[in-house]
C-alpha cells in the first residue's frame, strides 16, 4: 500500500511542476507587451518600468519562473494589480464559502444520484427506470447557467420561497448547491444503475441467493458495497468538472468565492490574480484525484496488484 | 451482425439527425432570412414578450429574439465545428504518433497531455480566452488547447491495440512503408470510434462554448451566441424569462440531439 502511494505520488510530481510553468508563464499569452496592455499607451516610462518589476518582467524567463516557483513555495502568490493586496489573503478569505459549497453540491448529488440509480436497477425496465434514466439525461445535458437562473426564476421570483443570491442563512445554500450538483446526481445516477446492474447478474448474487437469503440483504450486503467501488472513482473524477462549475454557478448567484474571485480578475485584467486561482483550482484537482486514486486502491486492492504487475512486464 | 442494420431504425439516430438537421439548416439559410427579415432594432421592444407580430419576443436590443437566435446558431456552429476539427486534427496526429512509434516520443508527449489535463474543465480555456482577449477566434482555440487530449487519449488507446492485429504485422512483413500502414490499415479502423466521439465533443464544446459566453468571455465581435443571449436575459429575469429560457431550451435541445446520436452510433457500430 505505502509502496503504491509512493508510485502515484511519483507520477504527480511531474505534472505538478508542469502546472507551475504553464500557470508562471500564463502572463506571456497576453498578446503584444502586458505592460503596454494593462496601462495603455499614455502611460509614462516610469509607470511602465514599476509595472514591469512590479509583475517581475525585467527578470529573464527562467528567473520569472524560478521567482514564481519560489513564491508559492513561501506561500506568496504576488500582489493583486487592481487592490494591491496579496492574492493568497484574497483566495483564503474566498476559500471557504466555494468548499462549502462544493461539499454541499456533492451531498446533494450523492442524496439524488444514488437512491435513485438504486431504483432504477431494482425496477429495471419498469416505468421508474425509464423516468429515471430519462431525467438524468436531461440532467447531463442541462447547462448550470441556465438551470440555475430557472430555479431562480421559480423558486426565488415567482414564489418567493429561497433568496435569489448572497450567502445568509442555511436557506440561501439550497440553490446553489442544487445547481451544481444536479449534473453530478444525473452522472452518478446511470452509473449507480449500471454498475449495480452488471453485479446483480454475478454469480455470488445467484449462490447467495440459492442459499436463502432474501433478496433486501443480497442487495443491500453484497451488491450495493461492490457497485459503490466505481462510483468513488466518478465523484473523484467529476470533482474538477465541478470546480469549473463553482465559476458558473458563483456568478449566477453572486456567490462570493474563488470562482467570483478569478471572474473579477479575469475582467480586470488583474493577472496574479487569476494566475493564483488557476493554480488553487489545478492544485486541488491534481490533490483530489491522487486522493480517489489511493482510496480506489485501498478499498480494492486488485488495483495495486495491476499496478505492480504492469510495471514489472 | 448477420443482417445489415439500417441507420435510421435506431430512433434516438433519426430524431438527433432531424433535430441537427434543422439546424444546421437554419443556420446555413440565416443569410437568406435576413434578406426578407433583417434584424432591425427597435429599442421602445425592448424585452418585449412573445406575441402575434413578434412570435418569440424581443430581446435586450429591442430585436426579434428568433432571428438573434439564427444569427446566434451561425455563429454557435460555426465555433462547433471549427473546434471540433481543430482539436481531432491535433489529437488524431498525437494520438497515432504517440500510440504507433511509443518510445521517448510517447512519453513526452503524454506527460504534456497530464499536463493539460491537470487544469479542470475548461479552467484552462477560460484563463486563454480571458488574457488572450475575447473574440471567436480565440475561444476557439482556448477550447480546442484543452478540447485535444481527449482525443489524443482514445486514437493512442485504439492505435495501440490495433497495430498488434495480425493483418498490420502481416504488412509489416510484406514491407509496407509506416505511412501506408498507418494511411491503409491503421486510420481506416479509427473512423468509427471517431465518429462517435465527435459527436460527444461537439455537444461538450457546445456546452463549453455557451459556458465561455456566459461568462463573458465568448465572442464579442458579430452576432451573440446563445449563451451570450442567456446572459443578456440573465439580468431581466423576472420582467422578461422567455430570454433565459428561449436559448436555454435549444442548447438543452442541442446537446440532448448529440448525446443521443452518440450513444445511438456507439450502440449501432457495436463499439465499447
Amino acid at each position: 500500500m505505502i509502496l503504491y502511494c509512493l508510485y502515484r505520488l511519483l507520477h504527480v510530481i511531474p505534472v505538478a511542476l508542469g502546472v507551475l510553468l504553464s500557470v508562471a508563464l500564463m502572463i506571456h499569452l497576453v498578446p503584444g507587451n502586458p505592460v503596454d496592455t494593462l496601462l495603455g499607451e499614455f502611460a509614462t516610462q516610469a509607470e511602465r518600468t514599476q509595472l514591469r518589476e512590479k509583475l517581475g518582467l525585467h527578470l529573464p524567463i527562467p528567473h520569472q519562473i524560478r521567482a514564481y516557483i519560489e513564491g508559492v513555495a513561501t506561500g506568496d502568490l504576488g500582489n493583486s494589480l487592481v487592490y494591491n493586496r496579496p492574492v493568497a489573503a484574497m483566495i483564503q478569505e474566498r476559500l471557504w464559502p466555494t468548499v462549502e459549497l462544493a461539499s454541499l453540491a456533492v451531498l446533494v448529488s450523492i442524496l439524488i444520484g444514488i437512491p435513485f440509480g438504486i431504483g432504477g436497477a431494482l425496477w429495471h425496465g419498469r416505468w421508474f427506470d425509464f423516468l429515471c434514466s430519462a431525467i438524468s439525461l436531461f440532467g447531463v445535458a442541462m447547462p448550470t447557467f441556465w438551470l440555475g437562473p430557472m430555479l431562480v426564476l421559480l423558486f426565488s421570483l415567482y414564489w418567493g420561497l429561497l433568496p435569489v443570491s448572497e450567502r445568509m442563512g442555511w436557506s440561501s445554500y439550497l440553490l446553489p448547491a442544487i445547481t451544481m450538483g444536479i449534473p453530478l446526481s444525473a452522472i452518478l445516477n446511470r452509473m449507480t444503475r449500471s454498475s449495480m446492474l452488471d453485479h446483480m447478474r454475478e454469480n455470488y448474487v445467484r449462490t447467495a441467493r440459492a442459499k436463502g437469503c432474501s433478496r433486501t440483504s443480497v442487495i443491500g450486503k453484497h451488491v450495493l458495497r461492490n457497485a459503490s467501488l466505481p462510483l468513488v472513482t466518478v465523484i473523484g473524477l467529476q470533482f474538477g468538472v465541478l470546480l469549473t462549475g463553482a465559476v458558473i454557478t458563483e456568478r449566477v448567484f453572486d456567490w462570493p468565492g474563488v470562482g467570483t474571485l478569478m471572474l473579477e480578475g479575469l475582467h480586470n485584467r488583474d493577472y496574479p490574480v487569476v494566475q493564483g486561482c488557476v493554480l488553487l483550482f489545478s492544485a486541488s484537482y491534481l490533490v483530489v484525484n491522487l486522493l480517489t486514486d489511493i482510496l480506489y486502491a485501498f478499498v480494492d486492492p486488485r488495483i495495486q496488484l495491476q499496478t505492480r504487475s504492469t510495471k514489472h512486464g | 451482425m448477420d443482417k445489415k442494420k439500417n441507420y435510421f431504425r435506431d430512433p434516438r439516430i433519426l430524431c438527433s439527425l432531424c433535430i441537427l438537421g434543422a439546424l444546421a439548416l437554419a443556420a446555413l439559410l440565416g443569410n437568406w432570412v435576413e434578406l426578407y427579415w433583417p434584424y432591425d432594432t427597435d429599442l421602445s421592444l425592448r424585452g418585449a414578450h412573445p406575441s402575434w407580430a413578434h412570435p418569440l419576443g424581443c430581446d435586450l436590443n429591442g430585436g426579434e429574439l428568433w432571428v438573434s437566435l439564427l444569427r446566434g446558431a451561425r455563429v454557435t456552429l460555426y465555433v462547433m465545428t471549427l473546434t471540433v476539427l481543430l482539436s481531432f486534427t491535433v489529437g488524431i496526429f498525437v494520438g497515432v504518433v504517440t500510440g504507433y512509434q511509443g518510445g521517448w516520443l510517447d512519453t513526452v508527449l503524454m506527460r504534456l497531455l497530464d499536463i493539460v489535463m491537470a487544469f479542470p474543465g475548461i479552467l484552462l480555456a477560460m484563463a486563454i480566452a480571458a488574457i488572450v482577449g475575447p473574440s471567436i477566434h480565440t475561444l476557439i482555440f482556448a477550447i480546442a488547447a484543452t478540447g485535444w487530449t481527449s482525443t489524443a487519449r482514445l486514437v493512442r488507446g485504439q492505435v495501440m491495440s490495433i497495430k498488434e492485429q495480425d493483418y498490420v504485422l502481416a504488412a509489416i512483413a510484406l514491407g509496407a512503408s509506416t505511412p501506408r500502414i498507418l494511411w491503409v490499415y491503421i486510420l481506416p479502423n479509427l473512423w468509427s470510434v471517431l465518429l462517435i466521439s465527435a459527436a460527444f465533443s461537439l455537444s461538450g464544446v457546445l456546452m463549453v462554448e455557451a459556458g465561455l459566453s456566459f461568462l463573458g468571455l465568448g465572442a464579442q465581435d458579430g452576432a451573440p451566441t446563445w449563451g451570450s443571449l442567456l446572459n443578456q436575459g440573465r439580468t431581466v429575469l423576472l420582467e422578461a424569462p422567455h430570454l433565459s429560457l428561449l436559448p436555454g431550451l435549444l442548447i438543452l435541445a442541442t446537446v440532448l440531439a448529440l448525446n443521443f446520436l452518440g450513444e445511438g452510433l456507439r450502440d449501432y457500430l457495436d463499439v465499447r
